[in-house]
């Protein structure tokens, strides 16, 4: 249930990219297996070698362009989306190959949640964008969609102040309450993991603290996956900390590691702010 | 003189001078209309004058004044009139007179100058009928069955009474003609389609052909009482008529049951007149036709026209927006793709009347002919569906709107934002399931502007219906009380077409001019309400869907 420190020293031996035989340890939620990736003629992943933990904050940092969000993408397969994606390599999910061709992409959709930089929430009720990947299932019953919906909200802390204006527009939320409302809707369908590509980015201080809280509790439940530029939130929030550059994961430990003492040169030099 | 170039402020001029020209023109146009049409139904007062002939002989006129202008009395005389003085301009008049049956014309010109004794007494009639245009006289007796029961001024009274029972008698006739036989007419014609087909697929079936048989008894049996009861009817309606003296001493003598309205328009009050306005007005929009178009109403051209925008617009929005999103959502972006496009926005631009050739063509001909054909062979040679009619007209406009729905629908799904998408997708959802339940919401609104250009464009479409559909006279209207009640095989009248009728097909000119103009009025109208209607719809679905953009 509960995360277990003692898996942490397999993360850490991954911490130079060493090719990891533990993708059978429960402890490995996600691996990826020498991944490249190029869109079209450009090479924008090298190389990709890491192992996600489960039930644990897994932060991806770096500067613009470095390849963070596209890595994510790949957790659930938005890149398929993209014209001119190649890629090559592995993704395991529970030791299952998430690019093997039998693979329902709908399901690995629902197995693993996406949050945007942007809030988008659908233009519609409240109650109605959480029930939406509910629906989608065919799920019709209301006592089911009713609970579910509540569940959802009270997980993504929101539950209280929407609770009167559930059939509202979702469009007339403040941005960090229309954020929240995108994680409940991602976790409404009960995925194991959560993919949050720089949640708070766009949130004023106040919200983004907020999102900081829903994250630290979420974990309890869910894998989590985190993009952000802003490095005191990576410290704070995640237990694992991955630094990508150019494409290429530099460096991958604890984060109280990588913030502390990181084995890397380039690393450092990120973190004390010489890349600006 | 260069810092207020520069300044922007002719710039400002130019653009605010452009914009109240448009303005100006649209109020103008606009007004012209609507005080040249609507001004035909207020009642004129009727003048009585003597007028000295060109060649010197006296005679009384009796009408209404309808128009003033001034001529070049070189132009008089160059038409044979000598006898107009010495005056470089002469002022004439163009009266009304009325009275087509006896003097063989409805209006006349009149020189001013040779006017004389002007008056508005106010016993003068003016009788609207059935027949033969207006008529304006003096009452000169009422008689019942060729007996007379009333004279002079004394006849008024009762003469207003015995119409109003006339008016009744005539709408039962009227309804028991037009409703009941025209049932029995259409029953009767469905009943000899079947018997036609059973003969055509060779079944010999006795047991159903005793059913249509005595199907038929009992509707020839129905319309023999109906026989019956119009005889009765008829024999009531005309046994009132009235005799008129006009203006040169003649009398005309008129049946009640061909008088539509009989009024003194000299003895009429300001409100009188105002009840007699809407009473006209509303004769106007909601009555048939009569006398070649140029009298009564127009109610089934607006019918016809709001029926036939209706009708496309379900036919081309389901396509053009299914064309939209395989375009836009579904088809690889290349060449190809492009190509498309560009032909579609091309068909935008092709001559109406192409439409209408390749309607005429394609649907009446090639598809028309076909059904007919293959389910309708019972009535050939007459053709069912192989014939211009209310379902080929819309899907011609459908085809020649579709390019303004595609490219506003392509336009507004691409304004859905990619987040939007690709939430929806994270979400589990397949492309289709985003389209329908997201996407497609959300371009609702552009998918709406599209169709409000479309019926914008469509309800005043005039040439390629007169190949497709269009009538001067329609007998009924597309959807009444007879099964199937909406007949997509009938012709129709618009009122675009009804424009040019009156107008210019007209064998009254002039008393048709009017309602060219409140024709042109209403058809104005009834597009700004499809709009508005639209337009409304529109700003819901905006309201409901606003877009993602903080």
């Amino acid at each position: 249930m509960n995360a277990n420190p003692t898996h942490s020293i397999s993360m850490e031996a991954l911490g130079k990219n060493a090719p990891t035989d533990t993708a059978a340890a429960p402890q490995t939620c996600l691996e990826v297996r020498n991944l490249n990736l190029y869109y079209g003629e450009t090479h924008a992943l090298h190389d990709i070698q890491l192992a996600i933990p489960r039930r644990q904050v897994t932060a991806f940092i770096g500067p613009s362009g470095c390849g963070k969000s596209t890595l994510l993408r790949c957790f659930n397969r938005m890149n398929d989306l993209v014209d001119g994606v190649r890629m090559d390599g592995q993704i395991l999910l529970d030791g299952e190959d998430i690019y093997h061709p039998d693979v329902n992409v709908v399901d690995l959709r629902r197995r693993v949640g996406m949050v945007f930089q942007k809030p988008n929430p659908f233009p519609k009720t409240i109650y109605e964008n959480v029930a939406y990947g509910l629906r989608l299932q065919g799920i019709k019953k209301r006592h089911i969609l009713d609970e579910t919906v509540e569940k959802a909200l009270r997980r993504a802390a929101l539950w209280d102040e929407v609770k009167d204006r559930l059939h509202e527009n979702a469009l007339g939320m403040s941005g960090g309450q229309q954020q929240r409302l995108v994680i409940a809707r991602a976790i409404a369908v009960e995925p194991e993991v959560l993919l949050l590509d720089e949640p708070a980015s766009a949130l004023d201080p106040i919200s983004t603290l907020k999102i900081e809280e829903l994250i630290f509790e979420l974990k309890e439940r869910y894998t989590i996956i985190i993009v952000t530029h802003n490095m005191q939130q990576a410290a704070r929030v995640s237990d694992y900390t991955a630094f990508l550059f150019m494409g290429r994961l530099i460096e991958y430990d604890k984060t109280n590691t990588i913030f502390t003492n990181p084995a890397q040169k380039q690393t450092e030099d990120y973190i004390t702010g010489r890349y600006g | 003189m260069k810092s207020w170039f520069k300044s922007g402020t002719p710039w400002i001029w130019l653009n605010a001078c452009a914009v109240s020209v448009s303005i100006l023109m649209v109020i103008g146009l606009l007004g012209l209309i609507a005080m040249r049409g609507l001004g035909h139904f207020w009642p004129a007062d009727l003048a009585q004058f003597d007028y000295m002939e060109r060649d010197g002989s006296m005679s009384r006129l009796v009408g209404e004044f309808h128009e003033t202008e001034e001529v070049p009395a070189e132009q008089l005389r160059a038409s044979g009139d000598l006898n107009i003085g010495d005056e470089a301009w002469v002022t004439r008049h163009l009266i009304k007179t009325g009275n087509r049956d006896v003097s063989g014309m409805d209006f006349r010109w009149v020189i001013d100058s040779r006017i004389s004794s002007l008056t508005y007494p106010r016993p003068l009639v003016a009788v609207e009928r059935r027949e033969w245009g207006n008529l304006y006289g003096y009452l000169h007796s009422l008689r019942e069955a060729g007996r007379t029961v009333a004279e002079g001024e004394a006849a008024w009274k009762p003469f207003m009474e015995r119409l109003a029972r006339a008016e009744v008698l005539h709408a039962q006739i009227r309804a028991i003609e037009k409703d009941e036989i025209g049932s029995i007419n259409s029953g009767m014609e469905r009943l000899r389609l079947a018997k036609r087909k059973l003969e055509l697929e060779g079944i010999d079936d006795p047991a159903r052909l005793t059913a249509i048989a005595a199907e038929e008894a009992g509707l020839q049996q129905r319309y023999a009482g109906l026989q019956n009861e119009l005889l009765k009817l008829y024999e009531a309606i005309q046994r009132d008529s009235v005799t008129f003296t006009v203006a040169d001493g003649k009398q005309v003598h008129v049946p009640l049951a061909k008088i539509v309205r009989a009024f003194r328009p000299n003895a009429m009050s300001l409100p009188d007149k105002a009840g007699h306005y809407f009473a006209k007005l509303w004769e106007f929009v909601s009555d048939e036709p009569r006398e070649a178009n140029t009298e009564g109403g127009i109610f089934p051209a607006i019918f016809g026209t709001i029926m036939m925008v209706m009708l496309m617009s379900v036919f081309v929005t389901p396509f053009g927006v299914v064309a939209a999103i395989y375009l836009r959502e579904y088809a690889r972006q290349g060449l190809l793709t492009r190509t498309i496009r560009i032909a579609v926005n091309n068909l935008a631009g092709v001559p109406s009347i192409v439409y209408g050739i390749f309607g005429l063509g394609f649907f009446v001909y090639f598809l028309g002919g076909n059904i007919d054909q293959l389910f309708f062979p019972e009535a050939l040679p007459a053709p069912t569906m192989g014939t211009p009619g209310i379902l080929w007209a819309s899907l011609t406009l459908a085809l020649l709107t579709v390019p303004v729905v595609i490219v506003a629908t392509e336009e507004g799904l691409s304004r859905v934002p990619r987040a939007v998408r690709e939430g929806s997708l994270a979400l589990g959802a397949t492309k289709a399931e985003t389209l329908w339940r997201t996407v497609l919401p959300m371009a609702s609104p552009a998918i709406m502007t599209g169709l409000i250009l479309a019926i914008a464009r469509a309800a005043g479409e005039v040439a390629p219906l007169m190949l497709v559909g269009v009538v001067k006279l329609a007998p009924a209207l597309p959807l009444d009380g007879d099964f199937p009640y909406l007949h997509l095989d009938r012709k129709f009248m618009h009122l675009g077409f009804h424009i040019y009728d009156v107008g210019f097909q007209s064998p009254n000119v002039e008393a048709a001019r009017p309602l060219v103009y409140a024709t042109a009025l209403l058809l104005v109208l009834v597009i700004v309400v499809l709009n508005l209607a639209a337009i409304a719809i529109r700003n819901r679905l905006r309201e409901k869907y606003k877009s993602l953009e903080h």
